[in-house]
Protein backbone atom coordinates (compact mmCIF):
# COMPACT_ATOMS: atom_id res chain seq x y z
CA UNK A 1 0.00 0.00 0.00
CA UNK A 2 1.70 3.17 -1.10
CA UNK A 3 1.62 6.42 0.84
CA UNK A 4 0.05 8.20 -2.15
CA UNK A 5 -2.70 5.58 -2.35
CA UNK A 6 -3.51 6.00 1.36
CA UNK A 7 -3.96 9.74 0.84
CA UNK A 8 -6.65 9.13 -1.78
CA UNK A 9 -8.80 7.50 0.91
CA UNK A 10 -7.89 9.38 4.10
CA UNK A 11 -7.35 12.99 5.11
CA UNK A 12 -4.84 13.66 7.86
CA UNK A 13 -5.28 16.33 10.54
CA UNK A 14 -2.14 17.29 12.41
CA UNK A 15 -1.34 19.42 15.44
CA UNK A 16 1.99 20.24 17.02
CA UNK A 17 3.01 21.06 20.56
CA UNK A 18 6.49 22.48 20.83
CA UNK A 19 8.44 23.12 24.02
CA UNK A 20 11.22 25.67 24.00
CA UNK A 21 13.62 26.07 26.90
CA UNK A 22 14.36 29.77 27.31
CA UNK A 23 17.95 30.96 27.50
CA UNK A 24 17.52 33.07 30.63
CA UNK A 25 20.42 33.27 33.09
CA UNK A 26 18.22 32.07 35.95
CA UNK A 27 15.24 29.77 36.50
CA UNK A 28 11.58 30.69 36.20
CA UNK A 29 10.80 31.07 39.89
CA UNK A 30 14.18 31.36 41.62
CA UNK A 31 17.66 32.77 41.05
CA UNK A 32 19.40 29.43 40.41
CA UNK A 33 21.60 29.39 37.32
CA UNK A 34 20.59 27.48 34.20
CA UNK A 35 24.06 26.48 32.93
CA UNK A 36 24.01 23.33 30.80
CA UNK A 37 26.18 20.45 31.96
CA UNK A 38 26.73 21.56 35.58
CA UNK A 39 27.40 18.92 38.25
CA UNK A 40 24.12 17.26 39.34
CA UNK A 41 22.09 19.14 41.95
CA UNK A 42 24.42 22.14 42.16
CA UNK A 43 21.94 24.62 40.60
CA UNK A 44 19.14 24.07 43.08
CA UNK A 45 17.70 25.98 46.03
CA UNK A 46 14.80 25.74 48.48
CA UNK A 47 12.37 27.05 45.80
CA UNK A 48 13.16 24.60 43.00
CA UNK A 49 13.61 21.74 45.48
CA UNK A 50 10.19 22.61 46.96
CA UNK A 51 11.45 22.82 50.53
CA UNK A 52 8.67 23.75 52.95
CA UNK A 53 7.89 27.45 53.11
CA UNK A 54 9.88 28.45 50.00
CA UNK A 55 8.01 30.88 47.76
CA UNK A 56 8.43 31.36 44.00
CA UNK A 57 8.83 34.75 42.27
CA UNK A 58 8.50 35.02 38.49
CA UNK A 59 11.47 35.88 36.28
CA UNK A 60 10.65 39.11 34.41
CA UNK A 61 12.95 38.17 31.50
CA UNK A 62 11.05 34.89 30.98
CA UNK A 63 7.69 36.69 30.87
CA UNK A 64 9.15 39.20 28.41
CA UNK A 65 10.57 36.42 26.21
CA UNK A 66 7.21 34.61 26.18
CA UNK A 67 5.39 37.79 25.17
CA UNK A 68 7.94 38.43 22.41
CA UNK A 69 7.47 34.86 21.11
CA UNK A 70 3.70 35.40 21.18
CA UNK A 71 4.00 38.67 19.28
CA UNK A 72 6.34 37.15 16.70
CA UNK A 73 3.71 34.42 16.16
CA UNK A 74 1.01 37.08 15.62
CA UNK A 75 -0.77 36.26 18.90
CA UNK A 76 -2.93 38.44 21.12
CA UNK A 77 -1.32 39.01 24.52
CA UNK A 78 -3.57 38.43 27.50
CA UNK A 79 -4.31 41.54 29.53
CA UNK A 80 -4.53 39.42 32.65
CA UNK A 81 -3.71 35.76 33.26
CA UNK A 82 -2.56 33.37 35.95
CA UNK A 83 -0.20 30.49 36.49
CA UNK A 84 -1.73 27.12 37.41
CA UNK A 85 -0.63 23.98 39.18
CA UNK A 86 -0.57 20.82 37.10
CA UNK A 87 -0.61 17.99 39.60
CA UNK A 88 0.91 14.61 38.88
CA UNK A 89 2.81 11.92 40.67
CA UNK A 90 6.31 11.59 39.31
CA UNK A 91 9.66 12.40 40.89
CA UNK A 92 10.92 14.70 38.11
CA UNK A 93 9.30 17.61 39.97
CA UNK A 94 9.98 17.76 43.70
CA UNK A 95 6.80 19.82 44.24
CA UNK A 96 4.61 16.99 42.95
CA UNK A 97 3.20 19.50 40.50
CA UNK A 98 4.48 21.58 37.62
CA UNK A 99 3.78 25.30 37.65
CA UNK A 100 2.23 25.94 34.26
CA UNK A 101 -0.69 27.76 32.69
CA UNK A 102 -4.05 26.17 32.00
CA UNK A 103 -7.13 28.03 30.83
CA UNK A 104 -5.47 31.46 30.86
CA UNK A 105 -2.40 31.33 28.58
CA UNK A 106 -0.26 34.46 28.18
CA UNK A 107 -0.60 34.50 24.36
CA UNK A 108 -3.48 33.25 22.18
CA UNK A 109 -4.73 33.02 18.64
CA UNK A 110 -1.80 33.61 16.30
CA UNK A 111 -0.40 32.06 13.15
CA UNK A 112 2.79 31.16 11.29
CA UNK A 113 3.07 31.21 7.52
CA UNK A 114 5.07 28.29 6.18
CA UNK A 115 6.26 27.94 2.61
CA UNK A 116 6.59 24.51 1.00
CA UNK A 117 7.32 24.15 -2.72
CA UNK A 118 6.46 27.78 -3.32
CA UNK A 119 3.03 27.55 -1.68
CA UNK A 120 2.31 29.35 1.59
CA UNK A 121 0.36 27.47 4.26
CA UNK A 122 -0.98 29.31 7.30
CA UNK A 123 -0.64 27.31 10.52
CA UNK A 124 -2.89 28.61 13.29
CA UNK A 125 -1.42 29.04 16.77
CA UNK A 126 -3.85 28.15 19.54
CA UNK A 127 -1.75 29.34 22.46
CA UNK A 128 1.69 30.13 23.81
CA UNK A 129 2.15 29.70 27.53
CA UNK A 130 4.93 29.77 30.09
CA UNK A 131 5.77 26.88 32.42
CA UNK A 132 8.83 25.24 33.92
CA UNK A 133 11.02 22.36 32.86
CA UNK A 134 11.36 19.19 34.93
CA UNK A 135 14.37 17.49 36.49
CA UNK A 136 16.28 14.74 34.72
CA UNK A 137 15.62 11.17 35.78
CA UNK A 138 18.01 8.33 35.22
CA UNK A 139 16.57 4.83 35.56
CA UNK A 140 18.95 2.30 37.06
CA UNK A 141 18.90 -1.36 37.97
CA UNK A 142 17.66 -2.52 34.54
CA UNK A 143 19.76 -3.44 31.55
CA UNK A 144 18.38 -0.94 29.07
CA UNK A 145 18.30 2.40 30.88
CA UNK A 146 14.55 2.55 30.23
CA UNK A 147 12.24 2.43 33.20
CA UNK A 148 11.01 -1.08 32.42
CA UNK A 149 13.15 -3.41 34.45
CA UNK A 150 14.63 -0.53 36.43
CA UNK A 151 14.40 -0.78 40.17
CA UNK A 152 14.99 2.86 41.02
CA UNK A 153 15.39 6.33 39.56
CA UNK A 154 18.14 8.88 40.17
CA UNK A 155 17.12 12.50 39.86
CA UNK A 156 19.09 15.67 39.08
CA UNK A 157 17.02 18.81 39.68
CA UNK A 158 19.32 21.28 37.93
CA UNK A 159 16.86 21.49 35.01
CA UNK A 160 13.79 21.64 37.27
CA UNK A 161 12.39 25.16 37.10
CA UNK A 162 14.12 26.36 33.93
CA UNK A 163 11.57 28.46 32.02
CA UNK A 164 9.83 26.51 29.30
CA UNK A 165 7.51 27.95 26.67
CA UNK A 166 4.85 25.70 25.14
CA UNK A 167 3.57 26.59 21.69
CA UNK A 168 0.43 24.76 20.55
CA UNK A 169 -0.98 24.90 17.03
CA UNK A 170 -4.62 24.69 16.18
CA UNK A 171 -5.56 21.42 14.46
CA UNK A 172 -4.44 21.70 10.83
CA UNK A 173 -6.67 19.88 8.31
CA UNK A 174 -6.56 19.97 4.54
CA UNK A 175 -2.84 19.40 4.01
CA UNK A 176 -3.26 15.99 2.38
CA UNK A 177 -0.08 14.15 1.55
CA UNK A 178 2.02 17.24 2.28
CA UNK A 179 1.17 17.06 6.01
CA UNK A 180 4.56 15.53 6.98
CA UNK A 181 6.58 18.10 5.01
CA UNK A 182 4.51 21.03 6.24
CA UNK A 183 4.84 19.83 9.84
CA UNK A 184 8.61 19.82 9.39
CA UNK A 185 8.61 23.23 7.69
CA UNK A 186 6.49 24.65 10.52
CA UNK A 187 8.94 23.48 13.18
CA UNK A 188 11.87 24.84 11.14
CA UNK A 189 10.13 28.22 10.77
CA UNK A 190 9.27 28.28 14.48
CA UNK A 191 12.91 27.52 15.30
CA UNK A 192 14.14 30.33 13.03
CA UNK A 193 11.65 32.83 14.48
CA UNK A 194 12.62 32.01 18.06
CA UNK A 195 16.31 32.06 17.21
CA UNK A 196 15.90 35.50 15.62
CA UNK A 197 14.42 36.74 18.91
CA UNK A 198 17.53 35.56 20.75
CA UNK A 199 15.49 34.03 23.58
CA UNK A 200 16.63 30.41 23.20
CA UNK A 201 19.32 28.50 21.36
CA UNK A 202 16.50 26.21 20.07
CA UNK A 203 18.71 23.15 19.59
CA UNK A 204 16.54 20.10 19.03
CA UNK A 205 19.46 17.69 19.38
CA UNK A 206 20.25 19.10 22.83
CA UNK A 207 16.63 19.17 23.93
CA UNK A 208 16.20 22.94 24.18
CA UNK A 209 13.46 22.54 21.58
CA UNK A 210 11.21 19.47 21.74
CA UNK A 211 8.20 18.52 19.70
CA UNK A 212 5.08 16.40 20.19
CA UNK A 213 3.10 15.60 17.06
CA UNK A 214 -0.64 14.86 17.01
CA UNK A 215 -2.00 12.96 14.04
CA UNK A 216 -5.46 11.68 13.09
CA UNK A 217 -7.08 10.37 9.92
CA UNK A 218 -10.60 10.61 8.62
CA UNK A 219 -12.31 9.56 5.42
CA UNK A 220 -13.27 12.49 3.17
CA UNK A 221 -16.50 14.12 4.33
CA UNK A 222 -16.43 12.42 7.73
CA UNK A 223 -15.60 13.85 11.14
CA UNK A 224 -12.00 14.05 12.29
CA UNK A 225 -10.65 10.79 13.62
CA UNK A 226 -9.18 9.91 17.00
CA UNK A 227 -5.71 11.38 17.37
CA UNK A 228 -2.51 9.96 18.75
CA UNK A 229 0.23 12.07 20.31
CA UNK A 230 3.76 11.13 19.31
CA UNK A 231 6.44 12.20 21.77
CA UNK A 232 10.19 12.15 21.62
CA UNK A 233 10.44 13.78 18.20
CA UNK A 234 13.83 15.42 18.44
CA UNK A 235 14.91 16.50 14.97
CA UNK A 236 13.32 18.23 12.00
CA UNK A 237 13.66 15.07 9.97
CA UNK A 238 11.91 13.09 12.70
CA UNK A 239 8.92 15.46 12.66
CA UNK A 240 8.34 14.57 9.02
CA UNK A 241 8.96 10.86 9.54
CA UNK A 242 6.75 10.68 12.64
CA UNK A 243 3.72 12.15 10.85
CA UNK A 244 4.26 9.93 7.81
CA UNK A 245 4.65 6.75 9.85
CA UNK A 246 1.51 7.55 11.90
CA UNK A 247 -0.51 8.15 8.72
CA UNK A 248 0.62 4.78 7.38
CA UNK A 249 0.08 2.93 10.68
CA UNK A 250 -3.37 4.41 11.33
CA UNK A 251 -4.57 3.78 7.78
CA UNK A 252 -3.64 0.11 8.19
CA UNK A 253 -5.78 -0.17 11.33
CA UNK A 254 -8.72 1.72 9.80
CA UNK A 255 -8.55 -0.35 6.60
CA UNK A 256 -8.86 -3.48 8.73
CA UNK A 257 -11.99 -2.10 10.39
CA UNK A 258 -10.13 -1.32 13.63
CA UNK A 259 -10.28 1.74 15.84
CA UNK A 260 -7.54 4.20 16.73
CA UNK A 261 -6.92 4.51 20.48
CA UNK A 262 -6.24 7.93 21.88
CA UNK A 263 -2.80 7.38 23.31
CA UNK A 264 0.71 8.67 23.62
CA UNK A 265 3.20 7.03 21.29
CA UNK A 266 6.98 7.19 21.25
CA UNK A 267 8.97 7.89 18.12
CA UNK A 268 12.04 5.73 17.52
CA UNK A 269 14.74 7.57 15.67
CA UNK A 270 16.50 4.34 14.63
CA UNK A 271 13.45 2.55 13.22
CA UNK A 272 11.50 5.59 12.05
CA UNK A 273 8.23 4.41 13.58
CA UNK A 274 6.25 4.74 16.80
CA UNK A 275 5.31 2.41 19.64
CA UNK A 276 2.53 2.85 22.21
CA UNK A 277 3.21 4.63 25.49
CA UNK A 278 0.78 5.30 28.28
CA UNK A 279 -2.89 5.48 27.48
CA UNK A 280 -4.24 9.02 27.52
CA UNK A 281 -7.25 8.43 29.76
CA UNK A 282 -5.22 7.49 32.79
CA UNK A 283 -2.86 10.41 32.57
CA UNK A 284 -4.91 13.54 31.95
CA UNK A 285 -6.35 13.98 35.42
CA UNK A 286 -4.00 16.80 36.37
CA UNK A 287 -6.41 18.59 38.74
CA UNK A 288 -5.29 22.03 37.56
CA UNK A 289 -6.02 24.97 39.84
CA UNK A 290 -4.77 28.60 39.97
CA UNK A 291 -1.35 28.88 41.59
CA UNK A 292 -1.91 30.59 44.95
CA UNK A 293 1.79 31.40 45.51
CA UNK A 294 2.11 33.60 42.40
CA UNK A 295 0.14 36.76 41.65
CA UNK A 296 -1.53 37.27 38.26
CA UNK A 297 0.38 38.51 35.21
CA UNK A 298 -1.06 41.71 33.73
CA UNK A 299 1.31 43.00 31.06
CA UNK A 300 1.23 46.76 30.65
CA UNK A 301 -0.18 47.63 27.20
CA UNK A 302 2.58 50.18 26.55
CA UNK A 303 5.24 47.58 27.41
CA UNK A 304 3.67 45.04 25.02
CA UNK A 305 3.47 47.71 22.31
CA UNK A 306 7.14 48.59 22.74
CA UNK A 307 8.12 44.90 22.58
CA UNK A 308 6.08 44.56 19.40
CA UNK A 309 7.69 47.61 17.83
CA UNK A 310 11.15 46.24 18.60
CA UNK A 311 10.62 42.79 17.05
CA UNK A 312 13.39 41.83 14.62
CA UNK A 313 12.88 41.36 10.89
CA UNK A 314 10.94 38.14 10.21
CA UNK A 315 13.30 35.26 9.30
CA UNK A 316 11.43 34.59 6.05
CA UNK A 317 11.77 38.26 5.00
CA UNK A 318 15.40 38.31 6.04
CA UNK A 319 16.19 35.07 4.20
CA UNK A 320 14.64 36.42 1.02
CA UNK A 321 16.64 39.66 1.33
CA UNK A 322 19.95 37.90 2.02
CA UNK A 323 19.36 35.33 -0.70
CA UNK A 324 19.01 38.20 -3.13
CA UNK A 325 22.12 39.97 -1.81
CA UNK A 326 24.21 36.82 -1.83
CA UNK A 327 22.92 35.68 -5.20
CA UNK A 328 22.23 32.07 -4.18
CA UNK A 329 19.40 29.61 -4.77
CA UNK A 330 16.51 28.96 -2.38
CA UNK A 331 17.94 25.49 -1.74
CA UNK A 332 21.39 26.85 -0.84
CA UNK A 333 19.79 29.45 1.42
CA UNK A 334 17.80 26.69 3.11
CA UNK A 335 20.95 24.72 3.90
CA UNK A 336 22.61 27.86 5.27
CA UNK A 337 19.57 28.40 7.52
CA UNK A 338 19.49 24.75 8.57
CA UNK A 339 23.15 24.93 9.51
CA UNK A 340 22.40 27.98 11.67
CA UNK A 341 24.97 29.90 9.62
CA UNK A 342 22.96 32.91 8.45
CA UNK A 343 24.25 35.36 11.08
CA UNK A 344 27.84 34.20 11.00
CA UNK A 345 28.06 34.38 7.20
CA UNK A 346 26.45 37.82 7.31
CA UNK A 347 29.09 38.98 9.81
CA UNK A 348 31.89 37.51 7.69
CA UNK A 349 30.64 39.43 4.67
CA UNK A 350 30.45 42.58 6.82
CA UNK A 351 34.08 41.92 7.76
CA UNK A 352 35.05 42.13 4.09
CA UNK A 353 34.61 38.66 2.55
CA UNK A 354 32.67 38.04 -0.64
CA UNK A 355 29.34 36.20 -0.14
CA UNK A 356 30.71 33.16 -1.99
CA UNK A 357 33.93 33.15 0.02
CA UNK A 358 32.17 33.51 3.36
CA UNK A 359 29.68 30.77 2.53
CA UNK A 360 32.39 28.42 1.27
CA UNK A 361 34.31 28.31 4.56
CA UNK A 362 31.38 28.30 6.98
CA UNK A 363 29.37 25.72 5.04
CA UNK A 364 32.46 23.63 4.18
CA UNK A 365 35.43 23.08 6.49
CA UNK A 366 33.92 24.81 9.51
CA UNK A 367 30.46 23.24 9.27
CA UNK A 368 32.10 19.84 9.00
CA UNK A 369 34.16 20.49 12.10
CA UNK A 370 31.11 21.78 14.04
CA UNK A 371 29.19 18.63 13.07
CA UNK A 372 32.02 16.34 14.09
CA UNK A 373 32.36 17.99 17.47
CA UNK A 374 28.60 18.52 17.82
CA UNK A 375 29.05 22.20 18.60
CA UNK A 376 27.64 25.47 17.29
CA UNK A 377 29.41 27.08 14.35
CA UNK A 378 30.09 30.09 16.58
CA UNK A 379 32.05 27.83 18.95
CA UNK A 380 34.19 26.26 16.24
CA UNK A 381 37.23 28.41 17.01
CA UNK A 382 37.29 30.84 14.07
CA UNK A 383 35.70 34.29 14.08
CA UNK A 384 33.96 35.99 11.13
CA UNK A 385 36.88 38.47 11.00
CA UNK A 386 39.42 35.63 10.75
CA UNK A 387 37.48 33.89 8.00
CA UNK A 388 37.21 37.18 6.10
CA UNK A 389 40.98 37.70 6.50
CA UNK A 390 41.64 34.16 5.25
CA UNK A 391 39.50 34.67 2.16
CA UNK A 392 41.29 37.99 1.50
CA UNK A 393 44.65 36.17 1.50
CA UNK A 394 43.25 33.70 -1.04
CA UNK A 395 41.84 36.50 -3.20
CA UNK A 396 45.22 38.24 -3.14
CA UNK A 397 46.90 35.05 -4.32
CA UNK A 398 48.98 34.69 -1.15
CA UNK A 399 47.29 31.41 -0.29
CA UNK A 400 45.97 28.73 -2.58
CA UNK A 401 43.00 26.60 -1.58
CA UNK A 402 45.07 23.83 -0.06
CA UNK A 403 47.26 26.19 1.97
CA UNK A 404 44.21 28.13 3.11
CA UNK A 405 42.75 24.94 4.56
CA UNK A 406 45.95 24.35 6.49
CA UNK A 407 45.96 27.95 7.74
CA UNK A 408 42.33 27.55 8.84
CA UNK A 409 43.30 24.45 10.81
CA UNK A 410 45.87 26.59 12.62
CA UNK A 411 43.34 29.34 13.29
CA UNK A 412 40.85 26.86 14.69
CA UNK A 413 43.59 25.32 16.82
CA UNK A 414 44.12 28.72 18.41
CA UNK A 415 47.40 29.62 16.72
CA UNK A 416 46.20 33.15 15.99
CA UNK A 417 44.90 35.10 13.00
CA UNK A 418 45.47 33.74 9.47
CA UNK A 419 48.47 36.03 8.88
CA UNK A 420 50.09 34.86 12.11
CA UNK A 421 49.51 31.20 11.28
CA UNK A 422 50.97 31.76 7.80
CA UNK A 423 54.09 33.38 9.24
CA UNK A 424 54.54 30.84 12.03
CA UNK A 425 54.09 27.82 9.78
CA UNK A 426 55.90 29.30 6.80
CA UNK A 427 52.91 28.86 4.53
CA UNK A 428 52.76 31.15 1.53
CA UNK A 429 52.26 30.68 -2.16
CA UNK A 430 55.64 30.89 -3.85
CA UNK A 431 55.26 33.90 -6.12
CA UNK A 432 58.96 34.47 -6.58
CA UNK A 433 59.22 33.82 -10.33
CA UNK A 434 62.95 33.14 -10.10
CA UNK A 435 62.47 30.33 -7.59
CA UNK A 436 59.51 28.95 -9.52
CA UNK A 437 61.35 29.04 -12.83
CA UNK A 438 64.22 27.14 -11.24
CA UNK A 439 61.80 24.51 -9.93
CA UNK A 440 60.13 24.23 -13.35
CA UNK A 441 63.47 23.88 -15.14
CA UNK A 442 64.51 21.25 -12.64
CA UNK A 443 61.31 19.27 -13.28
CA UNK A 444 61.85 19.48 -17.06
CA UNK A 445 65.45 18.29 -16.71
CA UNK A 446 64.46 15.40 -14.46
CA UNK A 447 61.70 14.21 -16.84
CA UNK A 448 63.01 14.60 -20.41
CA UNK A 449 60.53 12.06 -21.88
CA UNK A 450 57.48 13.90 -20.57
CA UNK A 451 58.95 17.26 -21.58
CA UNK A 452 59.39 15.93 -25.12
CA UNK A 453 55.76 14.78 -25.28
CA UNK A 454 54.56 18.20 -24.21
CA UNK A 455 56.78 19.86 -26.82
CA UNK A 456 55.10 17.54 -29.38
CA UNK A 457 51.73 18.99 -28.38
CA UNK A 458 50.59 16.49 -25.79
CA UNK A 459 49.56 19.23 -23.40
CA UNK A 460 47.70 16.75 -21.18
CA UNK A 461 51.05 15.35 -20.06
CA UNK A 462 51.82 18.70 -18.38
CA UNK A 463 49.95 17.55 -15.25
CA UNK A 464 52.75 15.24 -14.23
CA UNK A 465 55.34 18.03 -14.38
CA UNK A 466 53.06 20.48 -12.54
CA UNK A 467 52.72 17.81 -9.85
CA UNK A 468 56.49 17.50 -9.62
CA UNK A 469 56.89 21.27 -9.18
CA UNK A 470 54.14 21.38 -6.54
CA UNK A 471 56.01 18.63 -4.71
CA UNK A 472 59.35 20.45 -4.69
CA UNK A 473 57.62 23.67 -3.53
CA UNK A 474 55.73 21.72 -0.83
CA UNK A 475 52.37 22.73 -2.25
CA UNK A 476 53.14 26.40 -1.81
CA UNK A 477 52.99 27.30 -5.47
CA UNK A 478 49.89 28.25 -7.38
CA UNK A 479 49.21 25.34 -9.73
CA UNK A 480 47.81 27.57 -12.46
CA UNK A 481 50.91 29.80 -12.45
CA UNK A 482 53.18 26.74 -12.52
CA UNK A 483 51.35 25.36 -15.51
CA UNK A 484 51.59 28.60 -17.44
CA UNK A 485 55.28 28.94 -16.63
CA UNK A 486 55.95 25.34 -17.62
CA UNK A 487 54.27 25.67 -21.01
CA UNK A 488 56.09 28.93 -21.57
CA UNK A 489 59.49 27.32 -20.82
CA UNK A 490 58.66 24.45 -23.19
CA UNK A 491 57.65 26.93 -25.86
CA UNK A 492 54.06 25.69 -26.32
CA UNK A 493 52.12 28.52 -24.75
CA UNK B 1 -26.46 15.41 48.76
CA UNK B 2 -22.77 14.78 49.40
CA UNK B 3 -20.28 17.12 47.70
CA UNK B 4 -17.85 14.29 47.10
CA UNK B 5 -18.53 10.64 46.43
CA UNK B 6 -16.73 7.62 47.80
CA UNK B 7 -15.63 6.81 44.23
CA UNK B 8 -14.11 10.27 43.80
CA UNK B 9 -12.13 9.84 47.01
CA UNK B 10 -10.86 6.48 45.78
CA UNK B 11 -9.84 8.10 42.48
CA UNK B 12 -7.97 10.92 44.23
CA UNK B 13 -6.25 8.42 46.49
CA UNK B 14 -5.07 6.49 43.46
CA UNK B 15 -3.78 9.65 41.74
CA UNK B 16 -1.90 10.52 44.92
CA UNK B 17 -0.57 6.97 45.30
CA UNK B 18 -2.13 6.65 48.73
CA UNK B 19 -3.15 3.20 49.93
CA UNK B 20 -6.57 3.78 51.45
CA UNK B 21 -8.59 0.95 53.02
CA UNK B 22 -12.32 0.44 52.43
CA UNK B 23 -13.02 1.62 55.95
CA UNK B 24 -10.88 4.73 55.42
CA UNK B 25 -12.66 5.54 52.16
CA UNK B 26 -15.94 5.88 54.05
CA UNK B 27 -14.34 7.94 56.79
CA UNK B 28 -12.40 10.30 54.45
CA UNK B 29 -15.37 10.76 52.14
CA UNK B 30 -17.37 11.97 55.14
CA UNK B 31 -14.57 14.27 56.34
CA UNK B 32 -13.86 15.74 52.91
CA UNK B 33 -17.56 16.28 52.41
CA UNK B 34 -17.72 18.45 55.55
CA UNK B 35 -14.77 20.53 54.27
CA UNK B 36 -16.26 20.99 50.80
CA UNK B 37 -19.69 21.89 52.19
CA UNK B 38 -18.05 24.51 54.40
CA UNK B 39 -16.18 26.02 51.48
CA UNK B 40 -19.36 25.98 49.38
CA UNK B 41 -21.09 28.15 51.99
CA UNK B 42 -18.69 30.97 51.15
CA UNK B 43 -20.19 30.95 47.68
CA UNK B 44 -23.64 31.47 49.15
CA UNK B 45 -22.72 34.77 50.76
CA UNK B 46 -20.65 36.10 47.81
CA UNK B 47 -22.58 38.92 46.16
CA UNK B 48 -22.80 39.46 42.40
CA UNK B 49 -20.36 42.34 42.54
CA UNK B 50 -17.60 40.27 44.12
CA UNK B 51 -15.56 38.49 41.42
CA UNK B 52 -14.06 35.10 42.25
CA UNK B 53 -10.39 35.30 43.22
CA UNK B 54 -7.54 32.90 43.74
CA UNK B 55 -5.44 35.33 45.74
CA UNK B 56 -5.91 37.09 49.04
CA UNK B 57 -3.88 40.15 48.04
CA UNK B 58 -4.80 42.48 45.16
CA UNK B 59 -1.37 42.41 43.50
CA UNK B 60 -0.24 41.75 39.94
CA UNK B 61 3.13 41.65 38.17
CA UNK B 62 5.46 40.73 41.00
CA UNK B 63 8.72 39.84 39.29
CA UNK B 64 12.39 39.34 40.01
CA UNK B 65 15.20 40.37 37.68
CA UNK B 66 17.09 37.66 35.78
CA UNK B 67 20.14 37.81 38.05
CA UNK B 68 21.68 34.64 39.51
CA UNK B 69 21.67 34.13 43.26
CA UNK B 70 23.63 31.60 45.28
CA UNK B 71 22.33 28.06 45.09
CA UNK B 72 22.63 25.42 47.79
CA UNK B 73 25.80 23.33 47.87
CA UNK B 74 25.39 19.82 46.49
CA UNK B 75 25.75 18.37 50.00
CA UNK B 76 23.14 20.73 51.40
CA UNK B 77 20.80 20.01 48.49
CA UNK B 78 21.04 16.27 49.04
CA UNK B 79 20.97 16.43 52.84
CA UNK B 80 17.18 16.19 52.90
CA UNK B 81 17.00 13.38 50.36
CA UNK B 82 15.63 10.07 51.63
CA UNK B 83 18.56 8.49 49.78
CA UNK B 84 21.22 9.71 47.37
CA UNK B 85 23.55 8.06 44.87
CA UNK B 86 26.16 9.65 42.60
CA UNK B 87 25.06 13.15 43.65
CA UNK B 88 21.47 12.43 42.66
CA UNK B 89 18.27 11.88 44.60
CA UNK B 90 17.53 8.16 44.71
CA UNK B 91 13.84 7.24 44.60
CA UNK B 92 11.83 4.10 43.87
CA UNK B 93 10.87 3.73 40.22
CA UNK B 94 7.48 5.14 39.27
CA UNK B 95 6.04 3.26 36.35
CA UNK B 96 2.48 4.36 35.74
CA UNK B 97 2.93 7.83 34.28
CA UNK B 98 5.60 7.09 31.70
CA UNK B 99 6.82 3.99 29.95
Amino acid sequence: MSYEEILTRYEPVIGLETHVELGTATKMFCGCKTDFGAEPNTQVCPVCLALPGALPVMNRAAIEATIRIGLALNCDIAEWCRMARKNYFYPDMPKNFQTSQYDEPLCVDGYVDVEVDGVTHRIGIERVHIEEDTGKTLHVGGATGRIHGATESLVDYNRAGIPLVEIVTKPVPGLGGLAPEIAKAYVAELRDIIRSLGVSDVRMEQGSMRCDVNTSLNRPGEEWGTRTETKNVNSLRSVERAVRSEIIRQSGILDGGGKIHQETRHFHEDRGDTSPGRSKETATDYRYFPEPDLVPIAPDAAWVASLKAALPEKPSTRRARLREEWGISELDMQSVANAGAVEIIEETIAAGASPAGARKWWMGELARRANELNIELAAVGATPAQVAALQKLVDEGKLNDKLARTVLEGVVAGEGDPAEVMAARGLEVVNDTGALTAAVDEAIAANPDIAAKIRDGKIAAAGALVGAVMKTTRGQADAKTVRELLLERLGVS
Amino acid sequence: MAAISREEVAHLARLSRLAVTEEELDRFAGQLDVILQSVARVGEVAAEDIPPTSHSVPLTNVYREDVPTTSLTQDAALSGAPDAYESRFRVPRILDEED
